[in-house]
């Protein structure tokens, strides 16, 4: 043993030491792709020598677990992902760090929506917005006119071409559904998309699921967020995005996490990503995400999309208290009444496709009535806006730890919202059905 | 350890006494590595499934459970696709077992190894593939369309997940049928034919019921296996399933949410009762023939009508469950493959791009995969001599704790590691973290596999008579020696079974891979997989990795069989000379 520490260790630190010493690393969690981050890396090893960055992929939920449980001695040092609700549930549990490292060049806001956290523990680092794609040789096979808007998805024409993901499993999806219900109201915006979930051919566990979906031709149209559109195109499927009016645009961020092991460093890694050089890297057509630097739009590729430009135009501000405040009834509300109800949900939006082209042209009120009926049970919300904005509704679903009460409350809420929805639906259909009869 | 066991114990009292104390050390230090790996970061998680939220128990949260429709339809759906799952996996593998050992056949050995790659799922590979070809606008439907104009939901609900299960997991029932099929006795088929039995009444009355224990282990798993999946129907896109519904509670309403765990722990207990209606079934049957058959004489000859008709059916059945991964082969090698029957142009690059970036995943999956499948036979042949063989008391309550691990979904056993395990310090290595190192990843690969490798064993020992031991015993064979130069040997075929599920299945494990990789350097093919398979340009090298995963799960398959094989072989030949 003496032997091994007073000769061995010394030699041995004496051929590997100066390396080791020098070698520092660096712990970035986050859900961003490879294509993405692999650059970043690259770059950022090739600046600072000596360094080494250690990128740990997750989805955003386990990312958020995998800060939270990593002991306290060995935290990682950057949060890097899109949804800003991640970065506020971190922030809540005091996961994250303040500190002063913004870009002044940055604009303040995108539209109405702040682009770095006004408490100033995350940094926007680039800009999403949320579209439709859609797959040219599925449209063509099929005899598809192209959408330009949300509201085109309910035609009965797209009947079982679209797809979505979930808001409960997908962020992006969340902000898609929250965008929607914001820039077309509670009543009309639930309408609408439960009819656009009718007529989805699938509800996907994960939000890659729809443009995998949509590559492949499984799909027509997916509703996802740009950049899966845009790297998809620049990869060579046969792909098409477009922004609808109806769209938000909100930051994809980056944070450092509270007792990270190297600090320093990571706050190092944050100014490089928001630097130009750092906005440049956002152009590589495998990441084609927007930088959030006005200037960087300049070396930009003809054809990219510009939101600061005035190119795309939002309608919608986003009010993240707003989506904050009933983050988790909508993602409940969707769950129970779309995701765990679809196949009743798509076969009433069918029959009622089929009873409103056999009712077309044809004058029969009592038909006419029963159809309306038919609508007004499949494709009303749940849950009143009335009710959506009442507190103590809203306390129950918290997340807090739960005792037995609130969750034998909470398990009667949903069966009530399962059971219901699903009897409506069934009775839709019967409903459209006796209107088709009676057209005939 | 069981070497040790049976020198310490007095000649041929085995039997006799109720148990040996080095019987019980043994079994006592299998209970502590489950206790410590399995039962406690496991119940560190699932204790919400009964606490009331003031430090009480209660089984409250069972009634709203049961209270929930959609919960009890998740309940009939997954029973429903298990037992259909089960009864499609029999048809696949029960002639392509039967028609491979008992009758002269040409390519027996590729058809079974064949038979076995379906196992090798890569995750999100395996889906991709197969959506490009059972798929809705997959290469069948289009073909389909293009010539009949119509298409098949073959991918399309509750249907949609039979079928790929039963895909996925019917090798579970040919590998244990088959090592089954080549332990009868060929006395009692040839007896069976001397009295006039032949073609279905000979494989219905006498090989079919001497190889139950094998069909019965394997069908036991498949069911189970089915029962607790998860991947299969999410990518289908079926929720209304149990282990789904679990899974996406626990991910998405929170880690605290007791509805998830509770559906966990009724997963638990379905599993329990199938092993428990599977032991009922053979209850007071006897299967263990005392004299094995060596093969060459057993095998009958089909004639030409006969042999041409099994090989269709083969055929058949083999271009269908090898379907994706030619489908993976595929899309390794395609530029862009979308909506369109085949690839629309062919490249290397991204081979190029995957040996660029991680041939070090390779080398550890290799590393951990071994690891945990070589610590999963020793202990599950150690758990099977317990029950079988011995009386030591508890020996069934270490099966039990044994096959709970198939049901405990992996970001529960992930998370529960991370937290049993926080700040535990690895010994000799100046201060590195257990969880960050990468065995916690080869444990959590050995605790999640075992259960394939017992069903494996206890299936092999159970067809083993224990007339052979004694006969052992009689002529003056220590315990030890027994165990080294008779059971052991006579069990190769299970273990080796046992071996391949192991490893086959570690390689492609995800979801507690994704929790505790903490370093690029530890991260085997798996998530390197799920790490490219997140973009539409990594779909490509995502494939390449998957295929170089079947290539090395193919090699290791090929490996353990000519270590484990020619001791088994050798044992055979003894037999016969003997």
């Amino acid at each position: 043993m003496r032997f091994v520490s007073r000769w061995l260790m010394p030699a041995v630190i004496a051929l590997f030491g100066t390396a080791a010493q020098a070698q520092q690393q660096l712990i970035i969690v986050t859900s961003f792709p490879k294509d993405l981050t692999a650059v970043y890396q690259r770059v950022f090893e090739a600046k600072n020598p000596g360094v080494k960055v250690e990128v740990l992929n997750r989805g955003t939920s386990s990312a958020i677990a995998y800060v939270r449980e990593a002991p306290a001695a060995n935290k990682p040092d950057i949060f890097w992902a899109s949804a800003p609700d991640a970065f506020e549930v971190l922030a809540k549990e005091n996961l994250l760090q303040k500190f002063p490292g913004a870009n002044p060049k940055v604009p303040a806001k995108i539209g109405a929506y702040p682009i770095n956290d006004p408490n100033g523990f995350y940094y926007g680092q680039a800009l999403a917005g949320y579209g439709l794609m859609w797959n040219t040789r599925y449209m063509k096979a099929n005899k598809l006119p192209n959408p330009r808007e949300w509201v085109d998805l309910v035609k009965p024409v797209y009947f079982s071409h679209v797809a979505v993901s979930s808001p409960s499993r997908s962020g992006t999806t969340h902000l898609t559904v929250e965008t929607i219900l914001q820039g077309e109201g509670w009543e009309k915006g639930w309408q609408q998309v439960l009819m656009i979930a009718g007529n989805c051919a699938a509800i996907t566990e994960r939000s890659f699921g729809v443009p995998d979906g949509v590559n492949n031709g499984q799909y027509g149209i997916g509703l996802v967020i740009d950049f899966f559109g845009l790297s998809a195109r620049a990869s060579g499927f046969p792909v098409e995005f477009v922004y609808p009016s109806v769209t938000a645009i909100v930051p994809a961020n980056i944070g450092l996490i509270a007792n990270a092991k190297n600090a320093e460093l990571g706050k190092r890694f944050i100014a490089f990503t928001l630097s130009e050089e750092g906005q440049q890297l956002l152009l590589d057509p495998k990441i084609s995400r927007l930088p959030v630097l006005p200037a960087t739009y300049a070396k930009a590729p003809a054809g990219y999309p510009n939101p600061f430009g005035g190119k795309i135009k939002p309608k919608v501000n986003f009010d993240s208290e707003l989506s904050q405040s009933r983050y988790y009834v909508v993602n409940a509300m969707y769950d129970q009444t779309i995701t765990f109800r679809h196949r009743e949900l798509v076969a009433a939006t069918k029959a009622i496709h089929e009873a409103t082209a056999q009712l077309a042209g044809k004058k029969n009120a009592k038909a006419q009535q029963l159809l309306a009926e038919a609508r007004e049970l499949a494709f009303s919300p749940i849950v009143s806006e009335a009710k959506s904005k009442d507190k103590e509704f809203l306390a129950l679903f918290s997340q807090t730890k739960r005792d037995a009460l609130k969750t034998k409350q909470l398990t009667g809420l949903e069966e009530y919202w399962s059971s219901t929805s699903r009897k409506n639906y069934v009775r839709a259909a019967e409903l459209a059905n006796q209107a088709a009869a009676l057209a005939k | 350890m069981k070497a040790l066991a049976a020198r310490l114990a007095p000649l041929g009292a085995a039997r006799s006494a109720a148990f040996t104390w080095t019987q019980a050390a043994v079994a006592l230090l299998i209970a502590a590595f489950l206790l410590v790996f399995l039962v406690v970061p496991v119940v560190t998680v699932v204790y919400v499934a009964f606490a009331d939220g003031a430090g009480g128990v209660t089984l409250s949260h069972f009634g709203s459970f049961f209270s929930l429709s959609l919960m009890r339809e998740s309940f009939w759906n997954s029973l429903y696709v298990g037992v259909w799952s089960v009864g499609i996996a029999t048809l696949i593998a029960v002639p392509l077992a039967y028609f491979t050992v008992r009758f002269e056949f040409r390519g027996a050995a590729l058809i079974q190894t064949l038979g076995v790659l379906p196992l090798i799922m890569p995750p999100f590979v395996g889906a991709v593939a197969m959506q490009l070809i059972f798929g809705r606008s997959g290469a069948v439907n289009l073909l389909l369309n293009d010539w009949f104009g119509f298409t098949l939901p073959i991918m399309e609900g509750l249907n949609g997940v039979i079928f790929v299960e039963a895909l996925h997991y019917f090798p579970f029932i040919l590998m244990n049928l088959v090592v089954a099929l080549n332990n009868i006795d060929s006395s009692m088929e040839e007896s069976a034919q001397n009295l006039g039995a032949s073609g279905m009444r000979l494989f219905r009355r006498i090989v079919f019921p001497l190889a139950m224990p094998g069909y019965v282990a394997g069908a036991a798993l498949v069911f189970i296996k089915v029962f607790d999946d998860l991947g299969t129907p999410l990518v289908l896109n079926q929720t209304n399933m149990l282990a789904p519904q679990a899974y996406l509670r626990i991910t998405s309403i929170g880690i605290e949410d007791p509805i998830g765990y509770v559906a966990s722990v009724i997963m638990v207990i379905a599993s329990l009762a199938s092993l428990w209606i599977a032991t009922w079934v053979m209850r007071g049957k006897e299967y263990a023939t005392m004299q094995r058959g060596y093969s060459g004489l057993a095998r009958r000859r089909l004639n030409t009508g006969q042999s041409a008709l099994a090989y269709a059916w083969i055929t058949l059945v083999l271009l269908i469950v090898l379907a994706p991964h030619f489908g993976i082969l595929l899309l390794s090698f395609a530029s862009v493959w979308s909506f369109s029957v085949l690839p629309d142009a062919y490249t290397l690059a991204h081979y190029a791009s995957v040996f660029q970036d991680s041939p070090r995943m390779i080398w550890n999956t290799a590393l951990y995969c071994g690891i945990a499948a070589t610590l999963d036979v020793v202990i599950a042949t150690a758990i099977a001599y317990l029950m079988l063989r011995t009386k030591v008391p508890g020996r069934n309550v270490l099966d039990f704790t044994v096959t709970i691990a198939l049901a405990i979904p992996g970001v529960v056993l992930g998370i529960g590691y991370l937290r049993t395990f926080k700040g535990i310090e690895l010994p000799f290595t100046g201060g590195e973290l257990f969880t960050s190192s990468w065995i916690i990843i080869a444990v959590a690969y050995t605790v999640r596999r075992l259960p394939y490798a017992l069903r494996s064993c206890v299936a092999a020992l159970q067809q083993l008579h224990v007339s052979l031991e004694e006969a052992a015993e009689n002529l003056g064979a220590s315990k030890r020696r027994t165990i080294l130069r008779v059971v052991v040997p006579l069990m190769a075929g299970g273990m080796l079974a046992g071996f391949i599920t192991s490893f086959m299945t570690a390689a492609v494990e995800l979801s507690t891979t994704i929790m505790l990789v903490s370093a690029q350097n530890d991260a085997p093919m798996s998530y390197g997989i799920y790490l490219y398979m997140q973009s539409a340009a990594g779909r490509g090298p995502g494939a390449a990795l998957g295929v170089l995963a079947v290539l090395l799960v193919a090699v290791g398959t090929y490996l353990s069989y000519r270590v484990l094989g020619s001791r088994a072989q050798d044992a055979r030949e003894v037999r016969r000379l003997g």
